[in-house]
C-alpha cells in the first residue's frame, strides 16, 4: 500500500503554514471578546483608579488628577463599619439563600419530572418585575402596622418591636432578591446529578441521609460555589435594599458609594470605596474557591 | 476472598410488579441455587430488569415475596438486603477515586480497616496500579471491573449484574465474559446475571431463564434449552430455528408422526411439548443438510425440497436460505469444511435432517403465517 503512506503523513503531521494559519484563526476569534474586556472592563477600571487618586480642585464635584493615597485612608477610617456590616449582612443573606434554595432546588431537579420547566419558570418569573419594585413590595408587606409585623410582635419575638427598618428587614430583602441566582446554578448542579448513583449507593449500604452526605452533597458542590457566588458578590454591592427597606444604622457600602457619588459629588473617594469593595471581594472569593476545592469536580 | 463461604438459595414466589395497567412482572416463581451463575435472558421489557431490581430493593414488588435462604428480604430496603449490583453502565461515583468506590460499602458498614481489603479486591480484578484514578480516567473495561469489585468486596449472597457488559465493544465482552465467570468461579458467590444477549446468557451461565412478558418461558442448563426448546418463543429467541406448522397425523415407535405442507415429519416423543393436535416442527439450521434434488439422503431423515434464494459465505459456515414449496424460507447452516462444492442461488436442492434433532412445539393458536412473522421480526 505505497500509494497510502504520503496521505496518512499529510494527515498527522501537519505543515508548519497551516498550524501557523490554525493559530491565527484563534486570535482573530478571541478579537470581539478581548475588545468587550478592553472596552467594558480594563478602560472603566484604570479609571476608577485614576480617579480614586485624584484631588479636589477648588469647587464641589472639579478634580484634578493627581497620587492622593489619603483617599482610601479615609474611606476605610470613616467607612470601614460600612464594609464590616455589608459583609456580614451579604454573608447572612447567601447562607439563608441557600438553606432555602437547597431543598427547593433539589424538589425540582429530582422530584419535578414533566413540571420542572414550569418550575423554573416560576422561580424566575418574580425578576421580571423591576427589582426597585419588588423591594418597595417589601415595605408594604413589612410595613409596622402589616400583619407580618403583627403576627412576630404577638410571638414578641422582634428585638426593637418592628421589622421594617431593622437589619432583619435589610437581610430579608438581599436573601428575596437573590434567591433565583442561588436556585438555577443549584438546580443545574444537582439535575446533572445521574439517579443511578444514589440507587447505587443505597444498593451499597448507605442511608438516604449519608447517601445524601456522601454523594448529592459533594456532586452539587459547584452549584453550591457559583450559588453563593452569585448570590455573595452582588449583595455585597448593594444598596437599593439597605435604602429602601433599612435605616441610617442599617447602611451598606453601597449606600456610602452611592451617597459620595450623587450627593457629595466626592467621586475620588466613592472610587476608592469602589476599588476596595472590589479587593476584598477579590480575596474572599479566592480563599473561598480555594478551600471549597471545586476544581477537583466533574 | 476464596474461602468457603455459607452462600443460600434465593427464592422469588408469586412476584408480580405492575406500573398501571402494565404487568412487568408477572406471578414469577423461582429458587436461584446458591452458588450458580444464573442468567435471566430477555427481550427488552420483557421484566427481567425489574426482577433485578426487586431482588435489589430498588423497586418494591406488588405482590409477592423475595427472601434468602430462610430469611424474607421482601419489606428491607435497599441498603439493608445483602445484595449487591452490578449496574448498566456501571454508576461508578465520579467524585471518588477507585480505591474509594471499591471501599464505598465497607465504609458504610463501618469497618474500620478497609484497606488490605480493598487492596486484595482491586488484586483480584487486576487494577491495583489505578487505585488512586478517578472514574473518568479509566477505559470501559476497567470500569467495569471497579464495578465488579464495588459489589463484590461486601461479599453479598447475591451478586447482580444489569447487562453488565452492554457498554463495551464485542471483543472486550468476550474477555470480560470469561473474566466475570473465573471471578465467579472464584468467590463462589451467587450471580444473577440479566441479558438480551443469548451467547452471553450462553457462555457465562449455569442456568439460563428466558423470560418473555413478565413470565418465564424456559429454564435450564443452556445447551438443554437451545437443544430442545419448548415453546416457539425460546426457539427463535435462543439461536435460530425452523418452525413448520402441522398437525399430528398417527405415531410411530417413540414417536409422533406430523403432517405439514403436504410432507411428513417426525419427532421422537421424548423431544415432543405439544399436548394436542397441533403441533409445530423445529429444526435447527446447523442441524440441517442441503443436497442437490434427487441426490442420496439417509435414513430416518426428513426432508423438504425447495430453492436457494440466498447464500451468505461467513467464512467458518455458509448460510444458505432456501425457500420451499409454500413459500417458507428456511436457513441452513453448512461448515465449510469441503472445498468447492456449495449450492448456489437458483439450485433446486432438498434440505434434510435426522428426525432425532426435530423438536414439537404446542401449535395451539399460532398459525404458520404467526410462525413465520415471528420468525423474521426476530431475523
Amino acid at each position: 500500500m505505497p500509494a497510502l503512506v504520503p496521505t496518512s503523513n499529510a494527515g498527522s503531521d501537519t505543515p508548519p503554514q497551516v498550524a501557523a494559519r490554525k493559530a491565527r484563526t484563534g486570535y482573530l476569534l478571541l478579537l470581539p471578546g478581548m475588545g468587550w474586556l478592553a472596552v467594558f472592563f480594563a478602560i472603566p477600571f484604570v479609571t476608577l483608579i485614576v480617579t480614586s487618586l485624584q484631588v479636589p480642585a477648588g469647587a464641589s464635584g472639579v478634580y484634578a488628577p493627581g497620587f492622593d493615597i489619603a483617599n482610601y485612608a479615609e474611606a476605610i477610617t470613616q467607612y470601614g463599619n460600612l464594609y464590616v456590616r455589608s459583609f456580614i449582612y451579604a454573608g447572612l443573606a447567601t447562607i439563608f439563600a441557600l438553606i432555602i434554595a437547597y431543598p427547593l432546588a433539589y424538589f425540582i431537579a429530582f422530584r419535578g419530572g414533566q413540571w420542572k420547566g414550569l418550575l423554573l419558570v416560576l422561580v424566575i418569573a418574580p425578576t421580571f418585575a423591576s427589582f426597585l419594585l419588588r423591594t418597595y413590595a417589601w415595605r408594604t408587606i413589612l410595613a409596622d402596622e402589616g400583619p407580618v409585623t403583627g403576627f412576630f410582635n404577638a410571638l414578641g419575638v422582634l428585638p426593637e418591636g418592628r421589622i421594617l427598618s431593622t437589619s432583619i428587614a435589610v437581610i430579608a430583602g438581599l436573601t428575596y432578591n437573590f434567591l433565583p441566582f442561588m436556585i438555577l446554578p443549584l438546580f443545574a448542579a444537582l439535575d446533572k446529578i445521574d439517579h443511578r448513583l444514589i440507587e447505587a449507593s443505597n444498593d451499597l449500604y448507605a442511608s438516604p441521609v449519608t447517601t445524601f452526605r456522601k454523594i448529592v452533597w459533594p456532586l452539587s458542590l459547584p452549584g453550591v460555589v457559583a450559588g453563593t457566588l452569585l448570590t455573595f458578590i452582588p449583595a455585597s454591592g448593594d444598596y437599593i435594599n439597605a435604602q429602601l427597606l433599612g435605616s441610617i444604622t442599617t447602611r451598606m457600602i453601597g449606600s456610602a458609594i452611592q451617597v459620595n457619588f450623587i450627593q457629595f459629588r466626592d467621586y475620588p473617594i466613592a472610587s476608592a470605596l469602589s476599588v476596595i469593595l472590589m479587593f476584598i471581594i477579590l480575596i474572599i472569593v479566592s480563599i473561598y474557591i480555594r478551600r471549597s476545592g471545586t476544581e477537583d469536580l466533574v | 476472598m476464596a474461602e468457603q463461604r455459607r452462600v443460600e438459595d434465593l427464592h422469588l414466589r408469586n412476584l408480580t410488579k405492575r406500573f398501571g395497567d402494565f404487568v412487568a412482572v408477572d406471578d414469577l416463581t423461582l429458587t436461584i441455587p446458591a452458588g450458580s451463575f444464573f442468567a435471566l435472558l430477555g427481550p427488552s421489557g420483557c421484566g427481567k430488569t425489574t426482577t433485578l431490581r426487586m431482588v435489589a430493593g430498588l423497586e418494591d414488588p406488588s405482590t409477592g415475596s423475595i427472601s434468602i435462604g430462610d430469611r424474607d428480604v421482601t419489606g428491607l430496603r435497599a441498603f439493608k438486603r445483602p445484595v449487591n449490583t452490578v449496574f448498566q453502565s456501571y454508576a461508578l461515583f465520579p467524585h471518588l477515586d477507585i480505591f474509594e468506590n471499591v471501599a464505598f460499602g465497607l465504609r458504610r458498614r463501618g469497618i474500620k480497616d478497609v484497606k488490605p481489603i480493598v487492596e486484595s479486591m482491586l488484586d483480584l480484578v487486576q487494577l491495583t496500579p489505578l487505585a488512586r484514578r478517578k472514574p473518568k480516567q479509566l477505559s470501559g473495561g476497567q470500569q467495569q471491573r471497579v464495578a465488579v469489585a464495588r459489589a463484590l468486596i461486601n461479599e453479598p449472597d447475591v451478586l447482580l449484574l444489569d447487562e453488565p457488559l452492554g457498554a463495551l465493544d464485542l471483543k472486550l465482552r468476550r474477555q470480560m465474559q470469561i473474566e466475570l465467570k473465573r471471578i465467579q468461579i472464584e468467590v463462589g458467590t451467587t450471580f444473577v446475571h440479566v441479558t438480551h444477549d443469548q451467547e452471553e446468557a450462553m457462555t457465562m451461565a449455569d442456568t439460563v431463564a428466558v423470560m418473555n412478558e413478565g413470565r418465564i418461558e424456559q429454564m435450564g442448563d443452556p445447551a438443554d434449552i437451545y437443544e430442545l426448546p419448548t415453546t416457539v418463543f425460546v426457539a427463535r429467541f435462543l439461536g435460530q430455528s425452523n418452525l413448520f406448522a402441522g398437525q399430528r397425523a398417527g405415531s410411530a415407535a417413540d414417536a409422533i408422526k406430523v403432517a405439514s405442507h403436504g410432507h411428513e415429519f417426525t419427532v421422537p416423543d421424548t423431544r415432543n411439548s405439544a399436548p394436542g393436535g397441533s403441533v409445530i416442527v423445529g429444526v435447527r439450521p446447523e442441524k440441517m443438510t442441503i443436497v442437490d434434488a434427487g441426490d442420496h439422503i439417509p435414513e430416518h431423515h426428513d426432508r423438504v425440497a425447495g430453492r436457494v434464494v440466498d447464500v451468505s459465505y461467513t467464512g467458518v459456515s455458509t448460510q444458505y436460505l432456501v425457500q420451499t414449496s409454500w413459500g417458507e424460507e428456511i436457513s441452513v447452516f453448512e461448515q465449510n469444511d469441503v472445498v468447492g462444492d456449495r449450492s448456489a442461488v437458483g439450485d433446486s436442492v432438498e434440505v434434510h435432517w435426522d428426525r432425532a434433532h426435530a423438536f414439537g412445539l404446542d401449535g395451539t393458536g399460532l398459525s404458520q403465517e404467526n410462525v413465520e412473522t415471528e420468525q423474521t421480526s426476530v431475523a
